[in-house]
């Protein structure tokens, strides 16, 4: 008995050490760093001076960072929101489709991100501007009588931000929606549920592991992507992204960058950690 | 056909068509209120087909189905007064036994407690009390099955449909649940409609079987009738084992016939043959006589080429001079046989079953 349990002990460490050296080198070290600077002072010409001070966090209680920080999480959650309502139906389209023609449709949807992405946002600036084909079809239509200004506003950046995590959230959803069995579905309208009671009791809950997965995948690149938010959203609109990208690159100011980071530590640290022992994300037969 | 005083679904001309391929052929069914029905045939005869068009997973190509007099044509399967046992079970992964059991109910909006009253009922019923809590990844196979047959009864239903429901279970607990499935559809009174490829199991349960081939019934009748008179020499061949010689009738003297087969000539019994009509005969091995003196009728000529001790019977197989094998079965060893050594094998007239080799296949 004792040799068996070391017997199968031994694998299983060998499948994970790899796994917990990779992660604790990419993970928690970085994570640890970026902690420990945060409780550093700022060096005169930027860059960290090792000495410790809380000073970077006495700035963040400024109104100002409260206000950015809650709206990046608003944002973030819209998109994500948002995602999740057009791409559940999507997913689901796909996913009920024989797999030959989902395959070319899941293709549709990952061509596009071929396209370098700063190049689709520019696309959506030109589309966007005071002057561009939007504004002038909505004149032409006399739907509004001057020019609407779309570019730098957070609506824009919302567009900008689904346009570009919405294969994220379609993927897993349909991965999780094509492992459905259809003798579920069969069997819940046996029973006597008419579509919509199967849908919000059996199909729902089944695929909940792929709707997980999509919400991870959007949050966390919503909440720290600032490409979209630089560009889209001009100088005008702050995100914390574009904070903590500023701090580390153009001010210079790391231990406010960091600090900054810790903010958005709760949802990674959300994601990493409840992932793999998250009761449901298992595949169901 | 009438409409029998006490069908509970009846089928008329249902076709059921896939694309090119004609699943289902004008098939006429009544099934009788409170009778253990089963389809039965090889994989690919329409059987299942069958089962869930009356579900209504699939729609009927033309034809019609009734349920207690009604045409179903246009209900959806979640308006059907029938309920199915799938094959897979189906359970949902999500939810405890309970609530699968009480899944039913729960849509219909049945008082709470009314629910938890009926749900344990049913569990006790298909001896499950005590799971109520247990997801159903925790089961074995026939605990499932139990829960899925608890999960469907509690509805009620007019007609329970079972699509091999136990399919993926092993013999031993297969052979056990087809008892206890046949005394709680006897101890319910509600009509099962089941589906087997397994003609073992449909001899075991059914107070009548249809035996399905290529989308068509090919005999309907209860197990004794298809057994001892099979219509067709597929029905004869499927259900049970049997030995089948195909030949020409020679001659006719009331219903005593001769026939010259490449085996040689045998007799049979039979009603409506004519003298150069192709016909098949089959004999069930356990009919057969093997002895080594030649007796003073028609008799076959044959080596013993092998045993088979199966506990209760011994298989034997027989090698006749132009090659065909025939399966010779009896309760006892007899221990002056040995492979190799040539014997004489007859069998009583009485005990064959002559059949048309071109049955016309006539409408239930």
């Amino acid at each position: 008995m004792k040799t068996r349990k070391r017997k199968n002990r031994l694998p299983a460490l060998a499948q994970a050490g790899p796994v917990s050296v990779w992660m604790v080198l990419f993970v928690t070290v970085p994570m640890l760093f970026i902690i420990y600077i945060s409780f550093m002072t700022r060096g005169t010409f930027g860059g960290v001076e090792y000495k410790f001070s809380t000073a970077s966090y006495q700035t963040l209680l400024n109104v100002m960072y409260f206000k950015v920080i809650a709206k990046s999480f608003k944002v973030a959650a819209f998109t994500t929101v948002l995602c999740l309502i057009l791409g559940y139906p999507f997913a689901y389209y796909i996913a009920r489709k024989p797999p030959e023609k989902a395959g070319k449709l899941i293709m549709l949807i990952m061509i596009p991100f071929w396209t370098n992405s700063l190049m689709r946002l520019n696309a959506w600036m030109l589309l966007f501007q005071t002057k561009g084909p939007v504004n002038n079809l909505l004149l032409a239509l006399g739907l509004i009588s001057a020019p609407k200004t779309f570019i730098y506003t957070d609506w824009l950046v919302t567009l900008g931000l689904i346009t570009s995590m919405l294969p994220f959230a379609i993927l897993p959803m349909y991965s999780s929606i094509e492992k459905l069995q259809k003798s579920m579905l069969e069997a819940s309208a046996d029973l006597g549920a008419p579509p919509a009671k199967t849908f919000w009791r059996v199909t729902l809950p089944l695929t909940f592991p792929g709707i997980f997965s999509a919400i991870i995948l959007t949050f966390i690149p919503a909440l720290g992507i600032y490409t979209v938010t630089d560009m889209l959203g001009g100088g005008k609109v702050l995100y914390i992204g574009n904070i903590i990208k500023n701090q580390f690159g153009v001010i210079r100011n790391w231990p406010l960058g960091a600090v900054c980071s810790c903010c958005c530590w709760p949802s990674p640290r959300f994601s990493s950690s409840s992932t793999p022992g998250f009761p449901r994300s298992r595949t169901w037969r | 056909m009438g409409v029998l005083a006490d069908s509970i679904v009846s089928l008329r001309h249902v076709e059921k068509w896939f694309g090119e391929n004609h699943v289902v052929k004008d098939m006429n069914l009544e099934i009788r209120q409170g009778e253990f029905l089963t389809l039965l045939g090889p994989s690919g005869c329409g059987k299942t087909t069958t089962l869930r068009m009356i579900a209504g997973f699939e729609d009927v190509t033309s034809g019609t189905i009734e349920v207690q007099g009604e045409n179903v044509q246009t209900k959806e399967p979640y308006q059907r007064d029938v309920n199915t046992v799938f094959q897979n079970y189906s359970l949902f992964p999500h939810m405890t036994v309970f609530d699968n059991v009480a899944y039913g109910p729960t849509i219909r909006k049945v008082p709470k407690d009314e629910i938890k009253k009926r749900v344990t009922e049913m569990l006790s019923l298909v001896q499950m009390t005590g799971y109520e809590k247990r997801k159903p990844d925790a089961l074995s196979g026939g605990q499932k099955q139990r829960v899925a047959i608890a999960r469907a009864l509690i509805n009620n239903p007019r007609v329970l449909l079972l699509d091999e429901p136990l399919g993926a279970l092993d013999l031993k607990l297969r052979k056990q649940m087809q008892v206890e499935l046949k005394r709680l559809q006897k101890k319910l009174g509600i009509t099962f409609v089941y589906v087997t490829h397994d003609q073992e199991e449909a001899m075991t349960m059914s107070d009548r079987i249809a035996v399905m081939r290529d989308g068509v019934i090919e005999q309907l009748g209860n197990p004794m009738d298809i057994y001892q008179h099979p219509d067709t020499r597929f029905v004869a061949d499927f259900i049970g084992e049997s030995n089948l010689f195909d030949g020409v009738v020679k001659f006719v003297m009331g219903n005593q016939l001769a026939i010259l087969t490449p085996s040689g000539m045998i007799t049979a019994v039979g009603e409506g043959f004519e003298a150069g009509e192709e016909i098949s005969v089959s004999i069930r091995p356990e009919y057969l006589s093997v002895s080594r003196e030649p007796g003073d009728g028609y008799e076959l000529l044959a080596h013993i080429k092998d045993f088979i001790y199966m506990g209760t019977v011994v298989k034997t197989s027989l090698e006749l001079e132009n090659g065909q094998e025939i399966k010779y079965s009896r309760f006892d060893p007899d221990e002056s046989l040995h492979e190799g050594d040539e014997v004489f094998v007859h069998w009583d007239p009485l005990k064959s079953v002559a059949i048309h080799t071109q049955k016309a296949v006539t409408p239930v």
